[in-house]
């Protein structure tokens, strides 16, 4: 079963949090979600587009209360 | 009041001179005490490492005598701390001295760290100490043409670095007549080529105009210096003749050894500048975490702000201002022109268009840091 983890960039700004996700990548393993939160909003664009380029698969972003949740699952 | 300074840098430099102002006063009647810890006896402009590694300054230009940046009432010392005792509010040196206080400000800055990406350090030119900056000289002037790659890691010294280089080089190889033989090719961490927005949308047209090729969303993985290529996280890799890096910086050892900050920052209130959990502990200029630049210019403007504040608790017992953010860069442009970029916690940056007089600005500056760490300008 595919483990969930939580990469807590809150407080960081650009491109802290992006920083935060490709070294939990690094530590994950293939299938493992990722769930980045981050209070900087050019995350919510800079991640998603990471993801892309990497092949990873963007799950969804969902914003509450200021905190951005983008969800990402190691795709290889 | 015993007030500690550790580093003797330009947060640490432009800092003890603004308190011994504030306070000659207390000094001369032994109510107040400046010490600060240095592991050197020289002050290094560090923005003209950019300037000697194409070849616009010597090494000579870069240096002063600390002790003659600093005033007559602070009490100087060659000797870098080893040990924080915190909870005793005393510091153990490397030469075994121990220096009790009832303030302490850490400034002991950053340092680049290419080897932590492999292959890096061996197969790339950088200018981040004076030896690596002659070193990349050296390189450009045997270079005649070919592929130069930019790469650089986060966070680094001097957030317009990444850029200023690029603009620099490509007037270096137009100057010495191989920029038809050149490609300049510039990588970025992120999804655009600089972190601040308005700086990325300014820089980006100006690449293209120049012909500055660039890939961003490109973290350095390692480099094979055999084949001439650098790879990235993200799967991509660019081939490369002459290699330049701004690698990731790293805060000083002796940091994490006190277990102060994972990678040497020291996490740190961002108005207040105290060290977390300490309230008589500071922290100025790049050894903070505060997600801002590690730049020179944050460092004048955090001890500033807390030279004013540690001055008003010896008088009043109580800091009088909180630390907005500021930060002011130039950006060297290449072809005589700079422009700047000027911020702060709330208000981004908005880069103008590059004039010669910003240019001739920053090169009298390269020459007025003197007063700015002096602390009179």
């Amino acid at each position: 079963m595919a483990n969930r983890k939580i990469v807590d960039a809150r407080g960081s700004f650009c491109p802290g949090p992006l920083m935060e996700l490709i070294a939990a990548m690094k530590a994950a393993q293939i299938g493992d979600e990722l769930e980045i939160l981050s209070t900087d909003k050019g995350s919510a664009n800079d991640i998603p587009e990471w993801i892309r380029k990497v092949k990873h698969e963007h799950l969804e972003t969902t914003e509450e209360n200021g905190v951005w949740h983008v969800l990402v699952k190691k795709a290889k | 009041m015993k007030i500690l300074i550790v580093g003797g840098g330009m947060g640490g430099t432009i800092l003890a001179n603004n308190l011994a102002r504030r306070l000659s006063t207390e000094l001369r009647s032994g109510k107040a005490r400046i010490t600060m810890l240095s592991a050197s006896d020289k002050h290094m402009y560090q923005p003209g490492l950019l300037y000697l590694a194409v070849g616009r300054m010597t090494p000579d230009e870069l240096y002063r005598d600390q002790r003659s940046l600093l005033e007559p009432g602070i009490d100087f010392h060659v000797d870098p701390a080893e040990e924080f005792r915190l909870d005793k509010n005393e510091v153990r040196t490397k030469g075994g001295k121990v220096y009790g206080y009832d303030v302490m400000v850490v400034a002991t800055g950053s340092r680049a760290m290419p080897e932590e990406i492999p292959g890096l350090a061996e197969n790339s030119e950088m200018f981040y100490t004076e030896e690596s900056a002659v070193k990349m000289f050296r390189s450009l002037q045997k270079f005649q043409g070919g592929k130069v790659v930019i790469a650089m890691g986060v966070p680094h010294k001097c957030p317009m670095a990444p850029l200023e280089i690029a603009f620099m080089l490509h007037d270096y190889f137009r100057n010495r007549g191989i920029l038809d033989k050149t490609k300049i090719h510039y990588t970025y961490p992120i999804g655009r080529v600089h972190s601040l927005e308005n700086v990325a949308k300014w820089a980006a047209p100006e690449f293209d105009r120049l012909g500055i090729s660039y890939e961003t969303l490109f973290n350095m993985k390692e480099v094979d210096g055999a084949k001439k290529i650098v790879r990235s996280e993200e799967g991509t890799e660019t081939d490369y003749d002459l290699l330049i890096t701004i690698p990731a910086h790293r805060g000083m050892e002796v940091i994490e050894k006190n277990g102060m900050g994972n990678r040497g920052w020291i996490p740190t209130h961002r108005h207040k500048l105290n060290m977390e959990g300490r309230e008589n502990v500071f922290v100025i200029g790049d050894t903070t975490n505060i997600p801002i630049s590690k730049a020179g210019s944050t460092a004048h403007f955090e001890a500033e702000a807390l030279g004013e504040n540690i001055a008003a608790m010896v008088k009043m017992g109580m800091p009088v201002r909180e630390y907005d953010g500021k930060v002011f860069c130039f950006i060297e442009t290449g072809n005589d022109r700079a422009t700047y970029a000027s911020f702060d916690y709330l208000n981004p940056p908005d880069p103008k268009v590059p004039t010669r007089a910003i240019h001739w600005f920053k090169l009298a500056y390269n020459k007025l840091y003197w007063a700015s760490a002096r602390g009179l300008l």
